[in-house]
C-alpha cells in the first residue's frame, strides 16, 4: 500500500480510495484503465473489452470498473449484502501472463490484504455463461473463507476458441471493501473516507436507488414493453451484423460493436423479465439460447474487424 | 539401483481431482516401465494443491540386452533372400549367420542383439508423453504458447517440471526433456506464502523433508491425519466432539499444503436453525467442521476451520474473518428457516401444477396425486392406515419448493419432517416426508413405520412403472432415473419389513394411474417383475449369497411374491449347503440328463404317472413311494409358507434317489419297464419342482 496516501484516500477507509488502489495498481501492471461501459449489463465480462476483446490474436491488457445489474437480486434495500446494482472491478490480460496469481495476490495487498494474516486460497470454480457462450477454467479466491474474487482463464467465448487465452479477473468490490473497511452492512461502507459531517456513505449514494429499482424490477417494470424492445434488439442486432459484411462477403466485418450493443441490451431486458416473474422455466432456456446466438454471431462478426485481428 | 523424483509444479489443482490424479500418474508412469523391461521395485505418488509428485524406486539403471534370433533362407537359396535375410538382420555377410539344421534342410540363424537403452534416456522419452496425455477429467490452455495449435493442456497452468534419477549414494541427474517450453530441472517451490522460494532438490527423500521445511507436507494422507487429529483435540479440550466428515476432510486435505486447525464460532441464537440446516450451511459453503457436545448429542455454536498459513499473528484475523462468512450465511439459513414455517406444505402444492416432472409423465402435481392413489391402496397391505398413508403422500414433496431445500437439496425429505412437525402432523406422517426416500442405497437405513414404508412403496413403484410405461429403462452403465437404486429400495421395504405384495397386481395398478398408455400395457407388470429379478440376482451376489437361486425360484412362474421369493431362495441356498441338499441336487440332475437323453432318442416326452404295476425291484418301489409322501409333504409346507421344512421333506428324497441309481438300470431291455423307469424319473424332477426349479441351479 501506498504509504504516502492521504487518510480519506486508504483504500480501508474509503470505497472511492479502494477503487482508485486497484486502479493505480492494474495500471502498473500495463493495463489501459477504461471507464464503464455506457449501458446496462449483469457483469462486467459482458463489456466488450473483455467479451469481443478476449477473441482473437491481438495482446489486449484492461481494467476497468463495471456497474453490474442483476434485477432479481434486489432487496429493497433491506438485505446486508444484496443488491440489483453493484460493481464489479475487471482485469484481462491476453494473452494471460505466467505470473497472473502473484499479480493478483500483490492487487490484494494494494487494497490492504495482507497475505501474512490473511488466509487467502484458489478454490476450484470453473466460469461458464450460457448467454455468452463462453466457458473457462479457475478459481473461487478465498480470503479467509469469503469469495472475494473469481479468476478465469478464458478458453471459449462466443463459441470460439481462445487463442491466446486470456486471464480474466473479477473483484466483487463491495463485498472486499466490506471486509476491508470491517463493516457488515453494504450501506454503512464509508465511500469517500471522510469523518463526521463530511462522511458520505454507500447507503447515501446508493439505498434510494436499490428502493427504488427493486420496486421498478419486481412489481412495475413494463413487461409489454419489455418483450417488444426484446424482439426490437434481437432484430437489430441481426440486421446490423447482416449488414455489416463489407461488400457482402463475409471476410471482413464494420458493424460488430454496434451489433454486440443490441446483444446486451436483450440480455438485460431478458433479466428483467425474468425478475417480473413473467417468464416461465421452459421459455426461460430458450431466452437464453436465443441471446447466445445473437452473442455467437458477434463473436464471428468482431474476429473479422481490424481490430479482432483480421489481417 | 536407481530412484525417480518427479515433479508437476502447477497453479492449484481442484481438491476433487488430486488423489486419482497422484494415481494416474504412478500408474502410466511405473506401466511404462514394465512395458520398456525396466521392473521397478516400489513407486508412491502425492498430491497436493499445487504439485503432483511421484517417486520410484528400485529401477534398473540399463534395460537388459535383447538378443533374438532369426531363421533365414535355406543354405544354397537364392541371392535376393540372401540379401533381403542380411538387411532385415543387419548382418555383414552370411559368415555372422549360424547354420542349423532341422527335418526341412539347413537354414541360416541371424543372432540379433539389441543393446538396452540407459534407463534415464528411456524415462525422458516416455514422461514427456504421458505428461501430453494425462487424463485430467478438465483440461485447460493459458499464455502465450495457448495462440498457436497443439499448445500444452494441464488442469491449470503448469509452471515447473522436477525430474531426477539415479542412484541413493550418487548425485542423481536430471531426466532431460521439455514440455510446451517447460524444460526439466532440480527446481521446485515451498508454500505459496510462508516459503515461497526456490529449493534445489535431489532426491525423494531430500525432496520431501526440504518441503516439510518450507511448509509443504507432500503426503495427502499426513496432511488428513493433522487435521483431524488437530480437529479433534481442539474440540475435546473445550468438552465438545468433533461430528466426523470424511468427504469433507478428504477436500479440505486437498486445499491446504499446511493445515493449520482452528476454531472459531457464532452466536448461540443460530442454533434454533435444524442441525443439518447448520451443518450444510458450514460445510457446503465454508468447508468447516461443525461441533456437537457429547451430552446431548445436539451441535453447538462453533465450528472448526482449516486454514493454510500460520498467520503472523496467531491466526487472530482468520478465525474472525471465518466467523464474518459465517454470520451472514447462517442467517440466510435461518431467516429460509423461519420463512419457510410461516407458509403450510400444502399451500405450496399448487406450484406443483407447473413443474414438469418429466415430459412424457406430466408435472409434479400429477405424479403427487398418483403417489397419493398408490399409498392408499398399499397402505392396507402394509398395516398402515390409509390416511395418514394419503396424507404423508400429498405432504411429502412439498418440502421441494421450500427455501432451505432449494439452497441446500441435501436436506430435502428431512425438512419436509421438520416443517410437517411445526405445523402439528402426526407423527408417522411426518416421519414418512422424509423417509419415503429411503432407502437410498443398499447400506441406507429401510424404515419399518407402516405410513413410511406405504409411501416409499408408492413413490418408487410409481417412477418404475413411469419410466418403464415410457420405455426410459436403464440400459448398461446408463441409469439417469436411478431406477435400478428404486427397484432395490422396493426389495429392501418388502423383505426387511416382511412384507406380502403381489408386485404384478401392485404394477399394474400403479400403470392404471398413469395418463401414458405404453403400447404393450399388459406385458409391462411382467417385464418389470424380470428386472426386480436381476436386481434381487445382484443383490445376493453383493451379500456373497448364490443368485443362480433366484433364476431357479423365479422358473417356477407365477412368483410375484418378493417376500416369498426370497425366504424360498433362502431355504433353498441352506438346503444346498448340506449333504442330502447336495446329493438330491445331483440325483435330480442325474435324472434330468438321462431323461433328456432318451427324450431327444425317442422324440417323446415321459409326462405322466408311472404305473405301479410295473415295478419289479424294491429301490422302484420304495422310490415312487418316497415321491408320493414327499410331494404331499413338501406341498403341504410350501403351503405353510413354510420353505425350511419343505426343504426337510426334499431331504427324505436323498436316500431312495441314490438306491435307485445304485441298483436299477433305467434303460431295462423291457421297453415297457425302461418307459415306466423314465416316468419314475421325470416324477422326482416334478417333484423337486415343489421348491424350484433344480435344472436352473448351477452346480
Amino acid at each position: 500500500m501506498d504509504a504516502s496516501l492521504p487518510a480519506h484516500m486508504r483504500p480501508e477507509r474509503s470505497f472511492q480510495g479502494f477503487i482508485l488502489a486497484l486502479q493505480r495498481f492494474w495500471a502498473e501492471q500495463g493495463c489501459v484503465i477504461l471507464q464503464p461501459y455506457d449501458m446496462e449489463m449483469g457483469a462486467g465480462t459482458f463489456h466488450p473489452a473483455t467479451t469481443l476483446r478476449a477473441l482473437g490474436p491481438k495482446p489486449w491488457n484492461a481494467a476497468y470498473v463495471q456497474p453490474s445489474r442483476r434485477p432479481k437480486d434486489g432487496r429493497y434495500g433491506e438485505n446486508p449484502n444484496r443488491m440489483q446494482h453493484y460493481y464489479q472491478f475487471q482485469v484481462i490480460m491476453k494473452p494471460s501472463p505466467p505470473n497472473l496469481q502473484e499479480l493478483y495476490l500483490k492487487s490484494l495487498a494494494a487494497i490492504g490484504i495482507d497475505s501474512a494474516v490473511h488466509d487467502i486460497r484458489f478454490v476450484e470454480d470453473d466460469w461458464e455463461s450460457p448467454t455468452l457462450g463462453a466457458w473457462g477454467l479457475g478459481w473461487e479466491c478465498w480470503c479467509d473463507g469469503m469469495e472475494v474474487s473469481q479468476f478465469t482463464y478464458f478458453q471459449q467465448v462466443a463459441g470460439f476458441e481462445c487463442a491466446p487465452v486470456a486471464g480474466e479477473l473479477t473483484y466483487g468490490l463491495e463485498r472486499l471493501a466490506m471486509y476491508v473497511q470491517g463493516v457488515d452492512r453494504v450501506y454503512d461502507l464509508n465511500f469517500n473516507g471522510r469523518d463526521g459531517d463530511q462522511k458520505v456513505t454507500y447507503g447515501d449514494v446508493f439505498l434510494q436507488a436499490e428502493r427504488e429499482y427493486s420496486r421498478h424490477n419486481f412489481e412495475i417494470a413494463d413487461t409489454a414493453m419489455l418483450f417488444e424492445q426484446f424482439k426490437m434488439a434481437e432484430a437489430a442486432c441481426r440486421k446490423y451484423l447482416e449488414s455489416g459484411w463489407r461488400e457482402g462477403n463475409r471476410k471482413e466485418h464494420l458493424m460488430a460493436l454496434p451489433a454486440y450493443d443490441q446483444c446486451i441490451k436483450a440480455s438485460h431486458v431478458f433479466n428483467l423479465l425474468d425478475a417480473r416473474g413473467v417468464i416461465s422455466v421452459t421459455e426461460r432456456q430458450s431466452y437464453i439460447l436465443r441471446v447466445r446466438e445473437l452473442a455467437k454471431a458477434c463473436g464471428e462478426a468482431w474476429i473479422h474487424t481490424e481490430a479482432g485481428g483480421v489481417a | 539401483m536407481p530412484e525417480l523424483l518427479l515433479e508437476l509444479f502447477s497453479e492449484e489443482i481442484p481438491a476433487r481431482m488430486q488423489a486419482k490424479a497422484a494415481d494416474d500418474l504412478r500408474r502410466l508412469v511405473t506401466d511404462k516401465l514394465v512395458a520398456e523391461g525396466l521392473v521397478y521395485e516400489g513407486a508412491k505418488a502425492f498430491a497436493t494443491p499445487r504439485r503432483l509428485a511421484l517417486t520410484v524406486h528400485g529401477i534398473p539403471a540399463r534395460q537388459p540386452d535383447l538378443k533374438t534370433e532369426r531363421r533365414g533362407p535355406k543354405v544354397g537359396a537364392p541371392d535376393a533372400a540372401v540379401q533381403g535375410f542380411l538387411k532385415a538382420t543387419g548382418l555383414k555377410s552370411l559368415d555372422e549367420a549360424k547354420i542349423q539344421r532341422d527335418p526341412k534342410g539347413d537354414f541360416y540363424i541371424g543372432l540379433i542383439e539389441k543393446p538396452g537403452r540407459d534407463a534415464i534416456d528411456v524415462l525422458a522419452e516416455i514422461l514427456p508423453v504421458i505428461i501430453r496425455t494425462f487424463p485430467w477429467p478438465k483440461s485447460m490452455r493459458w499464455g502465450a504458447r495457448s495462440g498457436k495449435p497443439g499448445s500444452l493442456s494441464w488442469v491449470r497452468p503448469l509452471h515447473a517440471i522436477t525430474a531426477t534419477f539415479g542412484p541413493e549414494t550418487e548425485e542423481p541427474d536430471v531426466v532431460k526433456f521439455e514440455v510446451d517450453g517447460i524444460a526439466t530441472g532440480q527446481t521446485t517451490y515451498g508454500h505459496r506464502f510462508m516459503a515461497p522460494d526456490a529449493i534445489n532438490v535431489r532426491r525423494f527423500e531430500d525432496y520431501e523433508a526440504k518441503l516439510k521445511a518450507a511448509k509443504v507436507i507432500l503426503d495427502p494422507q499426513a496432511r488428513k491425519d493433522i487435521i483431524f487429529a488437530d480437529a479433534k483435540e481442539l474440540t475435546f479440550a473445550q468438552g465438545f466432539e468433533l461430528v466426523e466428515d470424511q468427504v469433507l476432510l478428504d477436500e479440505v486435505s486437498g486445499l491446504v499444503e499446511w493445515p493449520v486447525v482452528m476454531m472459531g464460532s457464532f452466536e448461540a441464537d443460530y442454533l434454533k436453525i435444524p442441525d443439518e440446516v447448520i451443518r450444510a450451511t458450514i460445510r457446503n459453503n465454508q468447508k468447516c467442521f461443525v461441533v456437537k457436545d457429547p451430552k446431548t448429542g445436539k451441535l453447538t455454536s462453533k465450528f472448526v476451520l482449516t486454514a493454510n498459513i500460520e498467520a503472523t499473528d496467531g491466526g487472530k484475523v482468520i478465525v474472525s474473518g471465518n466467523e464474518r462468512v459465517i454470520r451472514p450465511r447462517l442467517s440466510d439459513a435461518k431467516f429460509f428457516y423461519e420463512t419457510d414455517l410461516k407458509t403450510k406444505l400444502e399451500d405450496r402444492l399448487p406450484k406443483f401444477e407447473q413443474i414438469v416432472f418429466h415430459e412424457k409423465l406430466g408435472t409434479q402435481a400429477a405424479r403427487i396425486k398418483r403417489i397419493e392413489r398408490l399409498a392408499a391402496e398399499i397402505a392396507p397391505l402394509v398395516g398402515a392406515d390409509v390416511a395418514k398413508a394419503t396424507r404423508a403422500a400429498h405432504l411429502a414433496k412439498a418440502d421441494l419448493l421450500t427455501e432451505v431445500v432449494g439452497e441446500f437439496p441435501e436436506v430435502q425429505g428431512l425438512m419436509g419432517k421438520y416443517y410437517a412437525l411445526a405445523q402439528g402432523e402426526d407423527a408417522s406422517v411426518a416421519a414418512a416426508c422424509e423417509e419415503h426416500y429411503k432407502p437410498q442405497g443398499p447400506t441406507d437405513r429401510v424404515p419399518t413405520d407402516p405410513v413410511s414404508v406405504a409411501v416409499a412403496l408408492a413413490d418408487k413403484l410409481d417412477t418404475l412403472v413411469g419410466f418403464w410405461a415410457i420405455d426410459e429403462k436403464p440400459t448398461g452403465s446408463k441409469d439417469p432415473y436411478a431406477l435400478r437404486r428404486a427397484a432395490l429400495g422396493v426389495i429392501r421395504l418388502i423383505a426387511e419389513n416382511a412384507l406380502r405384495l403381489s408386485l404384478m397386481k401392485v404394477a399394474a395398478s400403479a400403470l392404471a394411474g398413469l395418463s401414458a398408455k405404453p403400447a404393450d400395457a399388459e406385458k409391462l407388470p411382467s417385464d418389470l417383475l424380470a428386472f426386480f429379478a436381476d436386481r434381487l440376482k445382484v443383490q445376493l451376489r453383493e451379500q456373497g449369497a448364490r443368485h443362480d437361486l433366484v433364476d431357479a425360484v423365479f422358473a417356477l412362474g407365477g412368483q410375484d411374491d418378493l417376500l416369498m421369493i426370497v425366504r424360498r431362495v433362502d431355504a433353498l441356498g441352506k438346503f444346498l449347503e448340506s449333504d442330502d441338499g447336495k446329493n438330491l441336487l445331483a440325483g435330480t440332475k442325474r435324472a434330468s440328463n438321462i431323461l433328456s437323453i432318451e427324450e431327444k432318442k425317442d422324440k417323446r416326452t415321459f409326462d405322466g404317472a408311472p404305473d405301479a404295476a410295473l415295478y419289479s425291484l424294491t429301490e422302484e418301489k420304495a422310490l415312487a413311494k418316497a415321491i408320493g409322501e414327499v410331494t404331499t409333504e413338501a406341498n403341504a409346507a410350501v403351503a405353510k409358507e413354510d420353505f425350511a421344512s419343505a426343504m426337510s421333506a426334499m431331504a427324505k428324497l436323498r436316500p431312495p434317489v441314490d438306491a435307485f441309481f445304485d441298483k436299477v438300470r433305467v434303460n431295462d431291455d423291457d421297453a415297457g419297464v425302461r418307459e415306466n423307469r423314465l416316468k419314475l424319473l421325470n416324477e422326482i424332477r416334478s417333484a423337486t419342482r415343489a421348491v424350484a426349479d433344480f435344472s436352473k441351479i448351477q452346480d
